[in-house]
């Protein structure tokens, strides 16, 4: 402990036994942190140590610590272990000291008592005030109300109170205090009148600025985003002028992510079916660039069928991308409540569902054996010059 | 333009548009889109100048985007209903919204399809409309079955506002991207039949109590 050169005077964060009061002086003023405890101890028995110790404890800042060092978790339960035993200790101190006092001291001042439970009182509603609850009481988007924060605003409010009222009854006469806290009260009544509509208005002024601030950074985000995604593909567009396909395919992949962007339920991101069938749909577009409108009505979680039907739907897809020679393909999901159906359609050449060789692996394997063996059907209509409908039917697991 | 009997499709008579888009490229763009097809008589590009020109022109039809400065599409419907009742109109949207698609539907819109539809398609839709059948795209279809379908409580009155088994199998087909021929053809039921399930679903969309499609909004974090 022997400093170099004095360092700032701040409230100690390692070693301490209280507020850090007692270490941090020590290590001011280069000495053991014993020697500055049992000074505040002794100047405690007449009442101005404890005073000092809370002055001290608001006024001089926290020191600043930093975090590497809390990293070596055995030293910190090393460090935790002697501060408890030390605490006990010096808690048996002024136990002994106190009743010392009281056998021969005489009468214990009560009034003592009430002021102690108001600084506690003050303590821990200065605490909540600090820098750190501070902020999060000011971004407070998300949980304003932490039950456990209310409760030590409640018992630092009842303990100042307790205090003041009890310091107030036993300095005067019991009838003079009804007397003042009439006066008090009306006072504070008076002024909270005069106060309140502009605090109101403060905590107004602060709602719509805050309000004004999430909407300005959602104009900033729709803003970075158009440069990010939309901007890169009207270039990309441009140079790509002489291919109409790709161009096409840019269109199409670009609005189908800025309308997802602008539309999309964020929530329920790929876990149920609507989102799924749309990300398979979405897939093919791009990998086959067969534009596809899906249409989907209900929702539901994704359990091992239903992705196994969204392998069968995608395979359909691809199909009908591949072969059917259209320009459009309609995809229809439905949740009911006993099942799922799925719909892949399109207006293409069609075929003959017994021309197919029975080595062929995509119809049968894919779609009608792949759902079968998951427990649900394929059906499969079609006529050359028709179109093509793949109707895939899974029934749902009961949810209990 | 009560009189009940003409008949656009036919096509003797082309029906007389007015386009109401906020972007000015857009309609001169469906202008040239439309052709012959059907006689534009009048643009607009918000809900003020939209009330004025339909008030002068009268047209049998308005083609509305639902997006628009001064209030959007339904105000321009709530306005000019009140005075023309017998002005048709088809919603052309860019929005996946279903609160807006719905949200004109329930103002009196007779058809809604979206912007990638195809000239000739759209002019079809005009003249379909124009003839007083209501137009669903798919997705409009979907999202009625969605609205429909996501309530679970007893509705204030059965009748206006269930859809019926039929109804409910012809809004399936549209959804899976038949056009009305072919659900009529796959139902074994008329063209004007398959057109009149159509028109009463829009009905009772229409009708169907506000607090059902604004707890179904909900449900699905539309709102």
């Amino acid at each position: 402990m022997t400093a170099v050169e004095t360092p700032r005077l701040t409230r100690a964060v390692d070693g301490r036994l209280l507020g850090g009061v007692a270490s941090g002086l020590a290590r001011h003023l280069g000495l053991e942190p014993v020697v500055v405890r049992l000074a505040f101890m002794a100047l405690a028995v007449g009442g101005i140590g404890v005073a000092v110790y809370v002055a001290l404890y608001f006024l001089v800042p926290l020191e600043e610590t930093e975090e590497e060092g809390r990293s070596d978790p055995a030293a910190d339960n090393r460090r935790k272990g002697r501060d408890i035993s030390q605490l006990i200790a010096y808690i048996g101190l002024a136990a002994g000291l106190g009743i010392l006092f009281l056998l021969f001291g005489g009468v214990f001042d009560p009034l003592l008592w009430f002021v102690i439970f108001g600084a506690l009182g003050a303590t821990i509603l200065w605490q909540q005030a600090n820098p750190a609850e501070r902020n999060e009481w000011m971004n407070s988007t998300v949980s304003r109300t932490r039950p456990k924060s209310i409760m030590r605003t409640v018992v630092g409010i009842l303990l100042v109170v307790v205090g003041v009222l009890g310091f107030l009854a036993f300095h005067q006469q019991l009838q003079e205090a009804r007397a003042g806290l009439t006066f008090a009260f009306t006072l504070i009544g008076g002024i909270a009148l005069i106060v309140a509509p502009w605090i109101i208005g403060l905590i107004r002024e602060r709602d719509s600025e805050r309000r004004e601030r999430i909407r300005n950074a959602e104009r900033a985000e729709l803003a970075a985003h158009i440069h990010d995604s939309v901007l890169h593909t009207l270039t990309l567009i441009q140079r790509r002028a002489d291919d109409p396909r790709e161009v096409q395919r840019l269109a199409r992949v670009q609005e189908r992510a800025l309308r997802s962007w602008l539309y999309q339920r964020p929530a329920d991101a790929e876990t149920t079916v609507t989102p799924g069938l749309e990300r398979v749909a979405a897939e093919v577009e791009e990998e086959h660039g067969v534009p596809i409108e899906v249409v989907c009505v209900g929702d539901a979680p994704i359990d091992d069928g239903i992705s196994a039907m969204l392998r069968a739907a995608r395979e359909a897809m691809v199909n009908a991308s591949k072969y059917a020679g259209t320009d459009s393909i309609s995809v229809f999901g439905e949740v009911d409540e006993e099942e799922v159906l799925v719909f892949v359609r399109d207006r293409g050449a069609g075929f003959d569902l017994d021309d197919i060789p029975q080595d062929r692996m995509g119809v049968r394997g894919s779609i009608v054996g792949r759902m079968e063996r998951h427990g649900g059907s394929a059906r499969i209509r079609t006529e050359p010059g028709e179109g093509t409908e793949v109707q895939l039917r899974m029934p749902r697991i009961a949810e209990m | 333009m009560g009189d009940e009997s003409t008949k656009f499709s036919d096509g003797d008579a082309v029906p007389r548009v007015v386009i109401v888009d906020d972007h000015r490229l857009f309609r001169s763009g469906v202008r040239g889109e439309l052709g012959d097809a059907v006689n534009v008589i009048g643009e607009a590009g918000d809900v003020d100048s939209a009330v004025h020109v339909i008030g002068e022109t009268l047209p049998d039809l308005v083609l509305l985007d639902v997006h628009l400065p001064g209030g959007g599409g339904v105000e321009v419907l709530r306005r000019v209903l009140a005075k023309h009742s017998q002005i048709r109109f088809l919603a052309l949207s860019v929005s996946d919204a279903a609160e807006d698609v719905i949200g004109v539907v329930r103002g009196g819109a007779r058809g809604y399809v979206t912007k990638t539809i195809s000239g000739k398609e759209l002019a079809n839709a005009i003249v379909r409309v124009a003839d007083g059948d209501a137009v669903f795209s798919p997705r409009l279809a979907g999202f009625v079955l969605d609205a429909f379908s996501a309530t679970d409580a007893p509705p204030v009155d059965p009748e206006l506002d269930r859809l019926t088994q039929r109804e409910r199998e012809v809004l399936r087909h549209i959804a899976r991207g038949y056009a009305y021929k072919e659900v009529a053809k796959e139902l074994f039921i008329s063209v004007k039949t398959v057109e009149t399930h159509v028109s009463s679903v829009l009905r009772k969309l229409q009708l169907s109590n506000r607090h059902e499609l604004s707890r179904w909004a909900t449900a699905r974090r539309l709102v």
